[in-house]
This record gives structure tokens, sequence and C-alpha cells, in this order.
């Protein structure tokens, strides 16, 4: 199958982003912020709306900026530490779907934009892999500085701050990073499944690690295995690609999960 | 962790004017402290009275009026406060893939703890935790710890840098009896061992009674501050606590305080 470019492409892109999602899952699984990604998922439809609005040749520029002050306007909420933030963030996320929606599909043109929902990895180019690997050393680059202080800060807010972590600062750059890597990956994993390509093999990992190194492993593992998998799958069944990898993510969490269970029972 | 060196006792913590709000809200106001190291210092008071306000206006998380200074006696200077400080709990659930190392290295290592483990801070905690006995909770699972071992490990963990204050917010909580006076036990070995002043928030009186060197009464500001006896039969107290609630170590002395008044 690697005789097509575009299936090199694909495999490209898959060896980046997943292991990228792998990353990143941890520590979204870690704080509890699987319901802040989705909502960032679903912002995509609305930054590429206000692109339209405005007129912007780059329709992505105007979904990161987005999706980035979106990031930034959850964080402040759920900053504020009212027990309702959820709630809140939920409002504000069906709020700029419906929007984003409603311009989108104004005259009847939403089919234009209907392959954005389940995304589409055999189409990316050349240039776009670069992206993808330039954020993806810029998050390796950030998880170097900011790693342990964003842990430390999950675990015990106060005690991070007590010892000078500049936990407020950490957790926006966090916000912007998870903001841009899900916007840049949208258009080839898709918004209705790319929440769950970021929890499930993190979530699968969580089942059987005992400690952070064996949890991050594990994570990286599962999402490149279910990604290269799914791949395969999908061009020989003609399933697209990114449910083929989310519904392998989901056997890896199901089996780790009784895994664990049966384990724990002896 | 450096040597064990005897308080000196010449080291003293002001807490000038404290105040914090939210928004309109007084929770603290006009709070001045004055402590020393090598003392064992207890905050009572009732559930609302700013009690972990308090510490967490201290430890810098909330924004707050006035200031604490940190001074050396002898020659009048004042210092950087280090601060070291045992949390009530962790925000750690059931199955949480973090270990004793992983927990302490997050605070106190720079090299990511998801990569491989960092040699020297390994050495560094696992010595730490050798003071507390818990050297073998190395790589045990942080949600798995029984209380009494998780407390000795955010000791380990609140010591590790040398602090000159120690702050412990109610950590008593999830601990049994015989856990309890192991606790403040620790706690005087502590305060003759390091040269460092401790604050601790505490509900339970009677060892607040036993070994708290000084106690301060907190119902928004201070409201009374002395020695135990002396906080514990004052009005404010009784208006606070009520006289049903007096602990049985001061109960037991006050009886014969009372019948000389004929009350």
């Amino acid at each position: 199958m690697l005789e097509y470019g575009f299936m090199k492409n694909a495999l490209l892109a898959i060896l980046i982003i997943t292991p990228l999602f792998g990353l990143l899952g941890t520590m979204i699984v870690s704080r509890k912020m699987a319901f802040f990604s989705d909502a960032l998922g679903h912002s995509a439809l609305t930054g590429i709306a206000v692109g339209v609005v405005f007129g912007c040749s780059d329709t992505n520029l105007s979904m990161i900026l987005f999706a980035v002050l979106f990031a930034l306007l959850l964080n402040y909420i759920s900053g504020r530490g009212e027990a309702s933030a959820d709630t809140v963030i939920s409002v504000f996320s069906s709020c700029s779907v419906a929007a984003g929606l409603a311009i989108l599909s104004k005259d009847g043109n939403f089919s234009k934009y209907s392959s954005l929902l389940v995304g589409d990895i055999l189409s990316i180019s050349k240039k776009e892999i670069g992206y993808l690997a330039v954020i993806f050393l810029l998050t390796l680059l950030f998880y170097g500085f900011c790693f342990n202080g964003l842990h430390a800060a999950g675990i015990h807010r106060t005690l991070a701050v007590g010892r000078g972590i500049p936990v407020r600062l950490m957790e926006n750059l966090f916000a912007v990073l998870t903001a841009v890597i899900v916007t840049l990956s949208i258009r080839w994993v898709g918004i209705l499944i790319i929440n769950a390509l970021l929890i499930l093999p993190a979530a699968a990992s969580k089942n059987i690690s005992e400690n952070m190194r064996e949890y991050h492993f594990f994570a990286v593992l599962f999402s490149v295995f279910s990604g290269m998998l799914g791949l395969f799958i999908s061009y020989y069944t003609n399933v697209a690609a990114g449910p083929a990898i989310v519904l392998f993510a989901g056997i890896l969490y199901f089996g780790t999960y009784f895994y664990a269970r049966k384990t724990a029972g002896k | 962790m450096k040597k064990i060196i005897r308080p000196c006792g010449l080291h003293c913590i002001k807490v000038n004017h404290l105040g914090v709000r939210f928004g309109e809200q007084v929770v603290l106001e006009d709070v001045n402290l004055h402590i020393h190291c090598g003392s064992i210092n207890a905050i009572i008071g009732k559930n609302g009275a700013g009690k972990s306000t308090l510490i967490r206006a201290m430890l810098g998380e909330l924004p707050h009026e006035g200031k604490i200074e940190f001074k050396d006696r002898e020659n009048g200077r004042l210092k950087k406060l280090n601060i070291g400080y045992v949390p009530q709990s962790l925000n750690i659930e059931k199955n949480t893939p973090v270990s004793v190392y992983d927990l302490i290295a997050s605070y106190q290592s720079r090299c990511p703890v998801f990569l491989k483990k960092s040699r020297k801070a390994e050495k560094k905690i696992r010595q730490a935790l050798e003071v507390f006995e818990a050297g073998d909770l190395m790589d045990r699972q942080v949600c798995n710890l029984s209380g009494g071992q998780l407390q000795r490990v955010l000791l380990a963990m609140a010591v590790m840098d040398e602090p000159n204050l120690l702050l412990l917010d109610e950590p008593v909580s999830g601990i049994d009896q015989s856990g309890m006076e192991l606790f403040y036990r620790t706690m005087q070995y502590l305060k003759e061992s390091f040269d460092l002043a401790i604050i601790l928030i505490s509900h339970d009186l009677d060892y607040v009674a036993k070994y708290a060197d000084k106690v301060i009464l907190l119902d928004k500001t201070i409201v009374k501050e002395g020695s135990a006896r002396e906080v514990y039969e004052s009005e404010a107290f009784r208006n606070i606590f009520g006289v049903g609630e007096l602990p049985g170590y001061v109960s037991k002395r006050r009886q014969p305080v009372c019948s000389n008044m004929d009350l």
C-alpha cells in the first residue's frame, strides 16, 4: 500500500499525531480536562465560521486563533473555582458550536464542511505534515520545561504555588498548546472523534500503570499502535481512518480495564 | 536534606496587618503574628474562621494586604522566608499512576517525571524519606498509601528544602488515634531537631494543649493568643466554642480554678 504517495503521507502523519496525542492525553486525563478538550474540538467549527464571515483566505488561521482565545476563556472560567464550571463550559461550547453551524449551513452549504466531522487523513500534504512535526517538537520542548510544574499543580495547586511554580502561566500555555494541536489535527482526525483519540490511549494506559513512566510509555504505545492498525484496516476495508483508529483504542481501553480488574482480584 | 541543626531561637517570622478579601467579603483582617523558630504554633477556630485562608495567603496563593517578614534577631537582617507546606489531602484518586517518587520529584526536580528517573533527585528524595522512616515507600503508588504513610511522605517533601517555616493544614484528618499521637510526636521532633517554626491548623484541642507552645484563636482576626491555658480559659474561647466543648485536658485542670472562684 505504500506505493501510493498519499498513503506514505498518511502514515507519516499518523506517526506524528498519535505519539503527540498520547503524550498530551495523559496530562488531559490527569488534570480532568476531557471536557475542556472536547469543547476545544467543537470550537473548530466556529473558528472556521468566523473566518468565513470575515472573508479570511485561510480558515486554518481563524480556526487556530479562535480556539486559542476560547481555550484561554475556558481556562479562566475553570480557574475561578466555581462548582458550576463544567456547566458554564458546556454553555459556551454549545453556543459556539451552534453559531458555527448556523453560519456554515447558511444557504445549504454545510456539505462543504462535513468532511471536518470525520476527518480525512489521506488528504494530508507534505507541508501540513511539516506543521505537525513543528508542533510536536514544540510540545516536547514545553513538556521539558513545564511538565513537572503542571503535574504538581494538578496534584495540589496551593502546594505548587507555595513552591514558586508559575502555575497560572503554565496552565494557560498548556491550554494554548492543546488548542493549537487540536485545531491543527482536526481536518485529519475529525471533530467527532478527536477527543476520543486524545483520551482513550491515556485512559487505557492509566488502567495498567503504576507510575508516570509506565503511564506515558503505554499511552504513546497504545496510541501509535491503534493509529497504525486503524490506518491499515481503513486501507483494506475502505472505512474512514479516524473511526477505525478510535475503535482500536477503545478495544485497548476495555482490554486493559478487564485485565486490571482481573489482576486486582487475585 | 542537610544535617540536623538545633533551633537557634534567633529567627523570627512576623506577619503584619495581613488581610484577605474575596470581592466585598472580608475573610481575614489585621492579622498580626510573631513566631520564633523552634516553636509549635497551633491555629484553632471554628469552620469558616479563615484558618485555611491564612495559610493560603502566607503561601502566596491568595492576594493579601500586609506583609510577612523573616528576620534574624541577632543582626535584624531581613531574609527570604522559605516555607514548607503540608496540605490536608492530595487531589489523587484511586488508580492514579503516580508513585511517591513522581509526587515529590514533580515539586522538587526539573527533570520531567515521565522520563527516566533522575539519579540525583532519587537520592535526595530517598534521604528525605528516610528521615521519616518512609524510604521503602519510594516506588509505591501514592493512592495506595495509608493516611499515616502519606502524612510522612508529605512531611518529608515539606522539609526537604530546609524551610524556616512549616505550615500544616489540618494534618490529622484521616488518621487514627495512635497515628495522631505519632504525628504530634513527629512535630515535637521536628521542632527540636530543625531550625524551623511550625504553624499548624488543628481541631484537636487536647493535642494542641499538650504539644503547642502557642495557641492562636482565629475568627477573621486573632481574637486571642498565648499558651493553651490562657486561650482556653479566655472569654473569647468560650464565646466561640462554648463551655460544653472544652477539651478534657483543660476541663480537668479548670475545675480547681472554678471552685476557687465559687462558680
